[in-house]
């Protein structure tokens, strides 16, 4: 069928939507959010790492920006979150491009040394930054009925499409992390991607076979920035209380590498089972053991896949079937 | 063979206190059979990277075409018509040998094709080098003579008017390599100019038009290989006498 | 104070932080630079040297300076089995350099993991009788204060840096070293194996962070999560000195020690961060190479 991929991602869209219907534990909302969030992030960052070979470990900073950039369009003119998001697209989109100028030139390893200093200064210049509630962080009030288009979109009463604000968070969250997998997809399988793919296997024979490699590296890495900036921008709203040491969390950059690495990088759908799987695992642990020993299991997990499988686990299994 | 394709102007190339490459002046004319030789670390490929765009020469034109290259990155060469092979082959080994081919023609020569036909022009390439049945196979399984084969392959897809081979038969039999220079004087027949670096001396003087020899950095002699297996001091630089 | 004394004290205080900086560089210098092993890890290491300082001192109490030197055997060892193991899955694979720095991202992770487990997230401190006092001087009308915990760290590091750069330059296994970042194959038709060169001098930058360590709990007060405060410090300093150049990151540290102090002098503590990462960038962009190095950069 042509158009398989496309009807899948409307009825998980679907799904979602009757999930946000039906009336269900409060909690599952939250796991739902975190794993659509991180299906999201890690998507992202497959995008240039996975497909380019470009790692990225300033995650939590391209976040905490995306974060940042919404909290303070709040502060300046109560934005609403379709604006937030978008805003936030293109300023962490602005901060890829910054970075990746900076690094690009050079070998894998300085932009990856780059992006690894990147969150702790973000969190710096956030520290210093009062006006976004600087290091004590800062409330978000959420928008009483938020409308979109003459629409009413959340009404207590139920004279909207959603009960609470959260059920609207919860569905802006699975549309944009289809949206991240679709993107991403498209990218794997057009020119950009095959691009991408002869760098990641060898630069400068790529560049001898008329890749132009920096500007595809800065194109990947612009589009998978504002991806996360987009992920982190709708986070403030729903948490409702934000700090830099929240904004910029390593769990977050640890999480957003591991997750493709353990669910195969070289294809979209890798991400998308690595998210899935360790983030419920994760949901689980925090709630039955303890968030350290969760932590840990990510990390050992990693290092795991990491050395011994670094096909992942779509990898594995299509081994298997050949 | 009428007009220089290539002028190298006295170009020069230091690495820190080491002069790579010094004052090197040569031509290479349109249609013609090059060879490039010279003892190890004379420069050969530092001349060639120098020339596709992978090092930046400090000293010296390099103008391709009538077009002076500085300021030109190595993809923009490529599309320019200059691509190279590696002396040690670098394939893209997560892909087919057919996906191989496909990023050149993709990126330079066929940018405007359709998919189907790319994979049609990637089949011609594969069939006149003989390697037509393997396009669908990864890389990681071919021999040392299909890895040459392959990254001269890949090379000759992105269309080059020149086509720089860097040792492309450095540890084959003699049988390979007499395949491997048929293949190349087929290519040049059909219009391309081809500069060959190569150890094989028997294979460079019997490829060549005209051959000329590099030693510690500098042009050391120029001309027919009749002129230059005669020459006393292309005997002295291999010879280190 | 006036602005000219202000800045004096700044530049004091800049040049023996320079000295605590250079001891947390230069076994990373060793790695990455002379070796091309990229070990993200390293400050976290030298994070978990401090925590075992802290135990030996709170514990048993040992001065943490003696104590930093009984941990460098046992970081040497350590540095033997994370060789052993990257060796194994990457290196010896020729695998991406990439998931090699995934690799020792993880192990940070679970370092930092661990030490939160074992200690919480609360500060810790050790005790001395150079901590906690510093000494007065007077020189042409203008007053400088040194606290002698930074005397103590500054003395230590510029004699363990030295001692390294000279071991480094003058022996056989220095030479060895960097014949192995330049030429792997000339060193072994010598007869010397390249891989055990590399695992000894990866040992060896991993033995200082022993030291280091101990330096690290007199200077600062220390958590679980401070190292990532020093990836950005201990990169910019390997970077801006040049890959490859022991003497270059010594020079670094010392202008990475000045900057910060000036910059938290003259606009407050909280900015510090952002020196070294505009330093960082700066010198990738503009001079990759490092302000010593010859290295390869591309």
């Amino acid at each position: 069928m042509r158009f398989k991929f496309e009807i899948g991602c409307v009825l998980v869209l679907l799904a979602c939507f009757i999930f946000t219907q039906a009336d269900i534990n409060r909690f599952y909302y939250f796991a739902g959010f975190a794993i659509l969030q991180y299906v999201m992030i890690s998507t992202a960052w497959n995008i240039l790492g996975g497909y380019g070979g470009y790692i990225n470990f300033g995650t939590a900073g391209f976040l905490g920006v995306g974060s940042y950039a919404a909290i303070a369009l709040i502060e300046f003119y109560g934005a609403g979150i379709i604006e937030q998001i978008v805003a936030a697209g293109i300023i962490a989109g602005f901060l890829g491009l910054a970075i990746g100028f900076f690094t690009l030139r050079l070998k894998g390893v300085y932009f990856a040394i780059a992006t690894l200093a990147l969150a702790i200064v973000l969190e710096t210049i956030v520290n210093n930054w009062d006006y976004v509630g600087g290091a004590a962080g800062v409330s978000i009030l959420p928008p009483r009925k938020p409308e979109l288009l003459g629409i009413l979109i959340v009404d207590r009463k139920g004279d909207g499409i959603f009960q609470n604000n959260k059920e609207y968070l919860f569905f802006l969250m699975a549309v944009m992390a289809v949206m991240s997998v679709w993107i991403a997809r498209t990218i794997e399988f057009g020119k950009l991607g095959r691009g991408l793919n002869a760098i990641k296997d060898n630069e400068e024979a790529a560049e001898c076979m008329g890749v132009p490699t920096l500007k595809l590296k800065l194109v990947a890495t612009v589009i998978s920035g504002a991806l996360m900036g987009m992920a982190g921008a709708i986070f403030p709203s729903y948490v409702t209380y934000v700090d830099p040491p929240t904004a910029f969390n390593l769990e977050l950059a640890v999480n957003s590498l591991a997750m493709p690495m353990i669910g195969g990088t070289f294809t979209w759908i890798g991400p998308v089972v690595g998210s899935i799987l360790l983030g419920t695992v994760q949901q689980v642990a925090i709630v039955t053991i303890s968030s350290e020993i969760n932590l840990l299991i990510i990390g050992v997990l990693l290092i795991f896949f990491v050395t011994v499988a670094p096909q992942g686990i779509v990898g594995w299994f299509m081994k298997k079937n050949k | 063979m009428s007009e220089a394709l290539l002028k190298v102007e006295s170009v020069t190339k230091n690495f820190g206190g080491f002069t790579a490459l010094s004052n090197v002046t040569t031509e290479v004319l349109t249609g013609e059979r090059f060879g490039l030789i010279g003892p190890n670390g004379s420069g050969k490929t530092t001349l060639i990277n120098c020339i596709s765009g992978t090092l930046v020469n400090e000293g010296g034109n390099i103008i391709f075409d009538g077009q002076e290259l500085a300021g030109m990155k190595a993809h923009q060469r490529t599309a320019a018509g200059i691509t190279r092979t590696f002396q040690i082959p670098r394939p893209f080994h997560s892909m087919t040998i057919m996906d191989n081919l496909r990023i050149p023609i993709e990126f330079v020569s066929g940018s405007s094709s359709s998919q189907n036909e790319m994979k049609d022009q990637a089949m011609e390439i594969l069939e006149t080098m003989g390697m037509a049945e393997k396009a669908n196979e990864e890389t990681s399984g071919l021999t040392q003579i299909e890895l040459r084969k392959l990254e001269l392959a890949r090379a000759i897809a992105a269309k080059p008017k020149l086509l720089i081979s860097d040792e492309a038969m450095a540890g084959l039999t003699g049988n390979e390599v007499d395949e491997v220079l048929d293949i190349l004087i087929k290519f040049n027949e059909a219009g391309m100019t081809i500069i060959m670096i190569e150890h094989i001396m028997r294979a460079v003087m019997q490829f060549s038009h005209r051959v000329i020899c590099l030693d510690a950095g500098q042009l050391i002699a120029e001309g027919t290989p009749d002129v230059i297996v005669k020459d006393k001091g292309v005997e002295r630089a291999y010879l280190g006498v | 104070m006036e602005f000219t004394e202000l800045l004096l004290n700044a530049i004091v205080a800049g040049i023996l932080l320079g000295g605590f900086f250079a001891a947390l560089s230069i076994g990373l210098s060793i790695c990455f630079g002379l070796l091309d092993t990229v070990n993200i890890a390293h400050p976290t290491i030298i994070v978990g040297a401090a925590f075992c300082t802290f135990l030996l001192n709170d514990l048993l109490g040992i001065d943490p300076i003696l104590a930093g030197l009984i941990l460098t055997p046992v970081f040497f060892i350590l540095g033997l089995a994370i060789y052993s193991m990257y060796y194994q899955f990457f290196e010896k694979q020729s695998a991406e350099a990439l998931r090699g720095l995934a690799f020792f991202f993880g192990l940070l992770f679970i370092a930092e993991v661990l030490m939160i487990m074992a200690f919480g997230v609360d500060h810790r401190l050790v005790s001395a009788p150079y901590i906690g006092n510093s000494f007065t001087t007077a020189l042409a009308g203008m007053e400088f204060s040194i606290p002698y915990r930074l005397l103590a760290a500054f003395v230590v590091a510029s004699a363990m840096t030295v001692g390294l750069q000279v071991y480094l330059s003058k022996s056989f296994f220095g030479r060895a070293t960097s014949a192995v970042h330049q030429d792997g194959m000339a060193l072994s038709l010598m007869g010397v194996d390249p891989v055990m060169v590399k695992r000894i001098a990866f040992a060896l930058g991993l033995a200082t962070c022993g030291l280091a360590g101990a330096l690290m709990i007199i200077v600062i007060p220390i958590e679980p999560a401070v190292g990532r405060f020093f990836i950005g410090n201990v990169f910019a300093i390997v970077v801006l000195g040049g890959l490859g150049s022991i003497s270059g990151t010594l020079v670094a540290a010392f202008i990475l020690g000045i900057a910060e102090s000036v910059v938290s002098t003259f606009f407050g503590p909280s900015w510090a961060p952002a020196v070294s990462f505009a330093i960082l960038l700066g010198v990738l962009a503009f001079k990759p190479t490092g302000l010593f190095g010859s290295g390869d950069t591309r």
